[in-house]
């Protein structure tokens, strides 16, 4: 243990830009955001065009419940602090702390997750509201879905950088992936926050 | 082995240039076949000469996607990769393991592409992919190949669109700020900030594409309530910065070979970055001029109009520095010069037609006319292609250690540049003639018989103009040894030796000013002063799996693909309507970004005293 302590007092203050590669990664990963924020865009463009073209099936008005959405709102919404305690405590160097408030960013992303499951299937399987039902419903699947396989993906990712520090330990090598997995966190719940008002405020008003 | 897992940027770069070239070899070859197909009108029964209906539309379908997006981007990826390192004086770039990574998904998306000739299926809805037409109800297997293909290759360009941006910020040698960037790095970080923003609306699009034929989502479905204007909004804004991705490059490399050859420094520096900066900014403003005859209404299209209509303004103040550069210079008409000064006016006729086409009144005159193919033929291939052959004899000698042979080089030019303007000068008339585009064959004595016999002929003199560059590479293997400086260079690249060391500087150069190997030459000195003690070289490891990860990718496309396909065999009909190919291609690479995010490359170092060794 002595050991892994002395490792961690070597280690700078903002160990994700202490290396060339650190830097590289974090500067290119807000790029990466960047490309995906087009990427949304689009979606969110395609959804803006096509929301009105419902045919026979339900519309925004007739499906959304903002009860269940406004709870997944804020459970995404919290996790988002809760990954900024985590790169606090990284800052500090508190593995022990980090790793907990990770736990918490996945088991509140996993809440959100489980929320939008219930919510799809409750579409498809009592408001006959599937992805080919209309052109309304096809970009509906493909704004919201692709956000929640975001969202799964970090799940899976932040997990896995969970493990990795067990076994590696903080290290400046380690340090700017879980950095740039906080990013990524933040914006995805950026890009919902637009999903809930695009989407769901809007959807609702008609 | 060692081509399939390496890292190194400028080795990557032959492989962009390999895929490249070869790729252009395929599309010259469509593109000979369409010329030929158009040589002769329909004969006395209606009855084509050569080619059937079908058969064009595929051609000419592959031919423009073959271009642009597996010759052009790759070959300008391969001079990205060759170049802006050794001109920013970096080791390598940002990212060696996602480059080799953007190598390999482009070449295999390019490869699923081009399976479809050997499966009968082509794509067949030309490269712009317009719905309905592209949906599953007016075409079959092609369009997945359109849409999955490019969606593989279009990962890799994003990739190494952002590999770039980080390389130039992050790493530029001691001394070199913003502004003593050598153009073409300029050029390239402009380039991949318009990939970043432009590529990932392509991305969208063709997902919605394959949603739409796979598994009947109604985007692009009018029946049911989709909008099939909205594949051509996604698709043009993507399309048009697509066009400005590849021209500022070319730009660059102009703005490098003239100042070598006219041996002056180049005109009005900053205001060409200046310049640069606003085309890329402007290339996101002007996409709807793809569309003025859709029916967009009268204020859309004069808007678009005008915002085409100022491009002009950046690219006249390029012009005009190209020229003053070379007014009063001590010119060496070297092949890369050649090229270089003879796109000056080929690019401006392009640019000029461009600047009409601008004019929505005017457009509803030349939209769909051979007027249109004359245009985008003059920025592309008098644009690109000419700065393209002219960087290719430029860097030749950095890239592979040997020199091109000149007088076959200046042949190749003289067969290329006439074969060029024969081909494409009179199908502006031929267009202003009423002869449409995308027509596999005409009606005789319309007055078009004798222009398209001398535009194929132009096509002849080009393809030999490529065939004696084929030649001149192959004889460049026995070439001679290329010198570290071959043509009294000014920038970085030409201080050290060619073909450059894996590790590219022993000791990082200190740049003192723009052109800063000039510099030093002109205080007589025959080297960079070193930034940097000699000190042992971190290197990353070279990795394979890149190659599998595309790998994967490239299976799953077949997957999806065929899923809904009756095969003759239970087994494979079971193995792909159940998705276990998808899922099997996916899964190879998440397993391929497990390991490389749990196995940490430490990479290794070159010893001081191994350096000392290679002097």
């Amino acid at each position: 243990m002595s050991h892994a302590e002395a490792h961690l007092d070597k280690l700078p203050p903002e160990p994700e830009k202490a290396t060339l590669e650190g830097r590289n990664k974090v500067l290119g990963f807000w790029l990466f955001l960047g490309g995906e924020t087009v990427l949304f865009g689009t979606l969110f463009a395609t959804f803006i065009a096509l929301r009105n073209s419902t045919l026979d099936g339900p519309s925004g008005v007739e499906l959304f419940s903002l009860s269940i959405t406004a709870i997944a709102t804020f459970i995404l919404l919290t996790s988002s602090l809760t990954s900024v305690f985590a790169i606090q405590a990284m800052h500090h160097k508190n593995i022990k702390n980090m790793l907990i408030w990770l736990g918490v960013t996945v088991v509140l992303g996993l809440g959100f997750l489980g929320l939008e499951i219930f919510e799809f299937w409750e579409y498809v399987n009592h408001e006959s509201f599937g992805f080919t039902t209309s052109a309304f419903s096809s970009s509906f699947y493909a704004l919201v879905g692709f956000h929640g396989a975001h969202v799964a993906l970090g799940v899976l990712w932040i997990s896995l950088l969970m493990i990795q520090i067990k076994k590696k330990g903080l290290t400046t090598v380690t340090a700017p992936k879980i950095y740039v997995a906080s990013l990524y966190w933040h914006f995805i719940d950026v890009v919902w926050v637009f999903i809930f008002t695009i989407v769901y405020l809007m959807g609702k008003v008609g | 082995m060692d081509w399939l897992t390496t890292v190194d940027h400028k080795k990557i770069g032959i492989l962009y240039f390999a895929a490249g070239g070869f790729f252009f070899i395929v599309g010259g070859i469509e593109a000979l076949l369409i010329r030929l197909q158009l040589m002769f009108p329909m004969g006395a029964n209606g009855e084509s000469w050569f080619l059937t209906g079908q058969t064009y539309n595929e051609i000419m379908t592959m031919h423009g996607t073959t271009m642009i997006f597996l010759a052009a981007m790759p070959l300008i990826f391969g001079l990205m990769n060759a170049v802006v390192p050794l001109q920013i004086g970096a080791r390598d770039v940002a990212f060696p393991f996602l480059n080799s990574l953007g190598f390999w998904t482009f070449f295999f998306g390019g490869v699923l592409l081009n399976i479809s000739w050997f499966t009968g299926t082509v794509p067949d809805i030309g490269w712009t992919a317009y719905a309905p037409l592209s949906g599953s109800e007016f075409s079959g297997t092609g369009s997945d190949y359109y849409a999955i293909g490019l969606q593989i290759a279009g990962i890799g360009t994003l990739v190494g669109g952002i590999n770039f941006l980080v390389t130039i910020i992050n790493m530029r040698a001691p001394g070199m700020t913003f502004m003593r960037m050598p153009l073409f790095t300029w050029t390239v970080f402009i380039t991949s900030g318009i990939i970043l923003f432009a590529f990932p609306a392509l991305a969208v699009g063709l997902i919605y594409i394959t949603f739409d034929r796979l598994f009947d989502a109604n985007f692009f479905v009018t029946a049911t309530g989709g909008n099939a204007v909205l594949w051509e909004h996604i698709f043009w804004i993507f399309g048009h910065p697509e066009v400005y991705i590849l021209i500022l490059p070319a730009f660059g490399a102009i703005s490098e070979i003239l100042p070598t050859f006219a041996r002056k420094r180049l005109f009005g520096y900053s205001s060409m970055v200046f310049a640069t900066a606003l085309i890329g900014f402007l290339s996101f403003m002007v996409w709807a001029h793809h569309m003025f005859t859709v029916g967009m209404g009268d204020i859309a299209n004069a808007l678009f109009g005008v915002a085409t209509m100022l491009i002009a303004i950046p690219t006249g103040i390029k012009v005009f520095n190209w020229l003053f550069t070379i007014w009063g210079g001590k010119i060496q008409f070297t092949t890369a010069m050649l090229y270089a000064t003879s796109f000056i006016p080929t690019f401006v006729m392009g640019g000029v037609t461009g600047v009409m086409l601008a004019i929505p009144p005017a457009d509803f005159q030349f939209h769909d006319s051979y007027f249109v193919v004359a245009h985008f033929h003059y920025v592309i291939v008098g644009g690109i292609v000419l700065s393209l052959l002219a960087a290719v004899y430029y860097w030749w000698p950095k890239m592979f250690g040997r020199m091109l042979n000149e007088t076959l080089g200046k042949w190749s030019f003289w067969l290329f540049f006439s074969g060029f303007h024969l081909t494409f000068f009179i199908q502006h008339f031929l267009g202003l003639w009423g002869m449409p585009r995308r027509v596999f064959t005409y009606l005789p004595n319309q007055g078009w018989d004798t222009a398209n016999f001398v535009s194929t002929i132009g096509a002849f003199f080009m393809a030999a103009g490529v065939i004696v560059i084929l030649l001149n590479v192959i004889i460049s293997i026995k070439g001679p040894k290329a010198p570290a400086d071959p043509w009294d260079g000014r920038t970085l690249e030409w201080s050290i030796a060619s073909p450059s060391p894996e590790y590219n500087f022993k000791q990082l150069p200190l740049v003192r000013g723009l052109d800063a190997f000039w510099l030093e030459k002109m205080d007589g000195k025959k080297e960079m002063t070193p930034a940097e003690p000699l000190g042992p070289i971190h290197m990353p490891s070279a990795s394979i799996l890149p190659f599998f990860m595309s790998l994967g990718l490239f299976i799953a496309g077949f997957g999806f693909m065929y899923r809904g396909y009756e095969f003759d065999s239970a087994f494979i009909n079971n193995l792909f309507g159940n998705n276990i190919i998808a899922i099997c291609g996916l899964a190879i690479t998440l397993v391929c970004m497990f390991l490389r995010s749990v196995y940490d490359d430490h990479g290794y170092h070159i010893e001081v005293e191994e350096l000392q060794k290679e002097g």
